[in-house]
């Protein structure tokens, strides 16, 4: 980890260096906000789902990336993941939020887990492969968290396609428990 | 499992707040030796709700996934979605809402500290901080019309104003809290029988705070400097002069235990009425909204493509919203993350190695929400032979006693 705080420029830089054609597309967004004007940064990256993992641990690199949260789009063909970091927490208005996103395609949606770099992971982790149906490949524990035991098996409550939750809620009396 | 040890099963009713959460304890005479748990029993499904409204309609129910951050919620929403549409809120909207959201926070904290003070059987504690806590509780009613659910959020500003003639009385509750500060802070901090439960009791390292991606006051208390407010601009938070609460203002040392939680949001009571000050002192004049027309509003959001991230620091820790608008009435995706929801899994530190009797003022000190955590149907798990929390209460209030004698 080092100790100079990077500009998000400089990040972005460093990532389309390290890992080249596998950044697909990155953004910066900056706001200002109040009478003083102060500016947040925030960080979109879309990048190949093979270069994940070695991406969070990339992020190692300038800080401990605070994971706060793994966030799902049903995409219609694919299943996109948005795994929200924050880095230089800790110093004055510097945080900057990294929002990774990668696609997975529906018909083989797996991909690595990353509780080997961040344990914090795992709740979250959990929730995407009950919610949206992926699969965390590796993860240390796999059942399920927020959905009882009874909910159906190929039902997954984030879903926008014939696995959604639709039908559960159109014909309740049909799910079999 | 080895020879010696079995199996506790606690819960679903939770150990500390009266909300539901289950835990399975492994246990060897009175130690904590294996922690698991599990949630989700009051999961609403409120984020697919979301998706089957507009964005004016999930305001009101966004107040509504957690009855004490129902400001914290709302205005991580009304960020997304003003990210995602790029509007720019109004100078003015941004300090009112800072002022309700730390109004906000005064009551969480002292709400919990009278929880704490319950769950060790020190029930004048109890009576004493929630007696402190109406009068916040009172300005709330009087600036907003309501004790609990505000309703004083919009997309793109705020809903009603704060105006000079309501200062006077803003200003005596803040005194009222200023002279309360010090007798809360000699109470709770010199307190021998506070001392004994909540000192090198359910410690979280550092390490394990950053690796478990702990936040709010959970984290803060044991070193890791993570506060919204400081570290992001959102609001008004950007002008204010703050610093991140750590509790070795106090000590001079961080332990992260339990008494470290107690001086961190001690100590945030007291920066809360700092900055509700100094917003008062520099509120600009101006807007409340960007746009004062809902239909209006509404119209250029249906058109809006994008996304949006909007985070807030609630009284437990950040809240984190994620909307996608795709042009259509209704946004297509919504995800909340409150604040309990990563300060599950800094329990299992928390709890290894303590007493049964401890269970109650450690799970309790990370002031759980599980509403906010939990968003489907209630299902108990099968039938179990459940320790009840008066029991459990009971077996704290019981160790107080012993220490004291």
């Amino acid at each position: 980890m080092s100790s100079k705080i990077l500009t998000p420029e400089e990040i972005v830089k460093d990532f389309k260096q390290t890992f080249k054609s596998k950044v697909k597309e990155t953004k910066i967004e900056r706001k200002t906000v109040g009478v003083k004007k102060k500016e947040r940064v925030t960080i979109w990256l879309k990048a190949e789902k093979e270069s994940l993992h070695d991406m969070v641990k990339h992020l190692k690199n300038y800080d401990y990336p605070h994971l706060a949260v793994v966030s799902g789009n049903d995409l219609g063909k694919t299943i996109e993941l948005i795994y929200h970091f924050t880095i230089y927490y800790g110093n004055p208005l510097h945080e900057i939020l990294i929002n990774l996103s990668v696609e997975l395609p529906k018909e083989k949606p797996v991909i690595p887990t990353i509780t080997d770099i961040i344990p914090g992971a795992l709740v979250t982790e959990r929730e995407k492969q009950e919610m949206l149906g992926v699969k965390i490949e590796g993860i240390p524990d796999s059942r399920r968290i927020f959905l009882p035991d009874d909910f159906p098996e190929d039902a997954y409550p984030w879903r926008k396609d014939g696995k959604g939750p639709q039908k559960m809620i159109r014909d309740l009396y049909e799910v079999k428990k | 499992m080895s020879k010696m040890s079995y199996s506790l099963p606690i819960g679903p009713i939770h150990p500390a707040l009266k909300e539901p959460v289950m835990f399975e304890f492994e246990i060897e005479g009175e130690r904590i030796v294996n922690v698991d748990f599990k949630v989700g029993h009051v999961h609403r499904g409120i984020e697919w709700i979301g998706t089957q409204k507009n964005p004016l309609q999930i305001l009101p129910i966004a107040e509504r996934i957690c009855g004490i951050c129902n400001i914290s919620h709302p205005i991580a929403f009304c960020i997304a979605v003003e990210n995602a549409a790029g509007i720019d809120v109004p100078e003015r909207a941004q300090y009112i809402r800072v002022i309700v959201a730390e109004l906000e926070r005064i009551h969480s904290h002292i709400l919990w500290a009278g929880v704490a003070a319950h769950e060790i059987g020190f029930d004048s504690v109890l009576f004493l901080t929630w007696r402190v806590r109406e009068k916040v509780l009172d300005l709330i009613e009087y600036l907003t019309g309501n004790r609990i659910t505000k309703a004083m959020f919009t997309v793109g500003g705020v809903r009603r104003d704060i105006t000079e003639d309501q200062y006077p009385k803003i200003r005596e509750a803040l005194n009222y809290y200023k002279e309360m500060f010090n007798k809360l802070k000699h109470v709770f901090l010199d307190d021998k029988t506070v001392m004994m439960r909540s000192r090198d009791c359910g410690i979280l390292t550092k390490k394990e705070a950053l690796e478990l991606c702990a936040v709010g006051p959970t984290a803060r208390a044991s070193g890791v400097k993570k506060d919204v407010r400081v570290d992001y601009a959102y609001a008004a938070y950007g002008d204010l002069d703050i610093k991140t609460v750590t509790p070795d203002a106090v000590t001079g040392e961080v332990k992260g235990d339990v008494y470290d939680r107690i001086i961190v949001r001690l100590l945030e009571v007291a920066q809360s009425v700092d900055i509700i000050e100094q917003c008062l002192d520099n509120m600009p004049s101006g807007d409340l909204t960007a746009e004062a027309k809902p239909a209006k509003l509404l119209a250029l959001l249906r058109k809006t493509v994008g996304e949006g991230v909007g985070r807030a620091e609630a009284p437990r820790g950040e809240v984190i919203h994620y909307v996608k608008l795709t042009g259509e009435e209704h946004p297509y995706t919504w995800k909340v993350r409150a604040p309990t929801y990563n300060n599950l899994m800094p329990w299992v530190p928390m709890l290894m190695g303590e007493q049964i009797a401890d269970i109650p003022i450690v799970a309790a000190s990370t002031d759980p929400c599980m509403s906010c955590t939990n968003r489907v149907t209630a299902v108990i798990n099968g039938k179990r032979d459940v320790l009840t929390h008066e029991y459990l209460h009971k077996l704290s209030v019981e160790k107080t006693r012993r220490l004291m004698q």
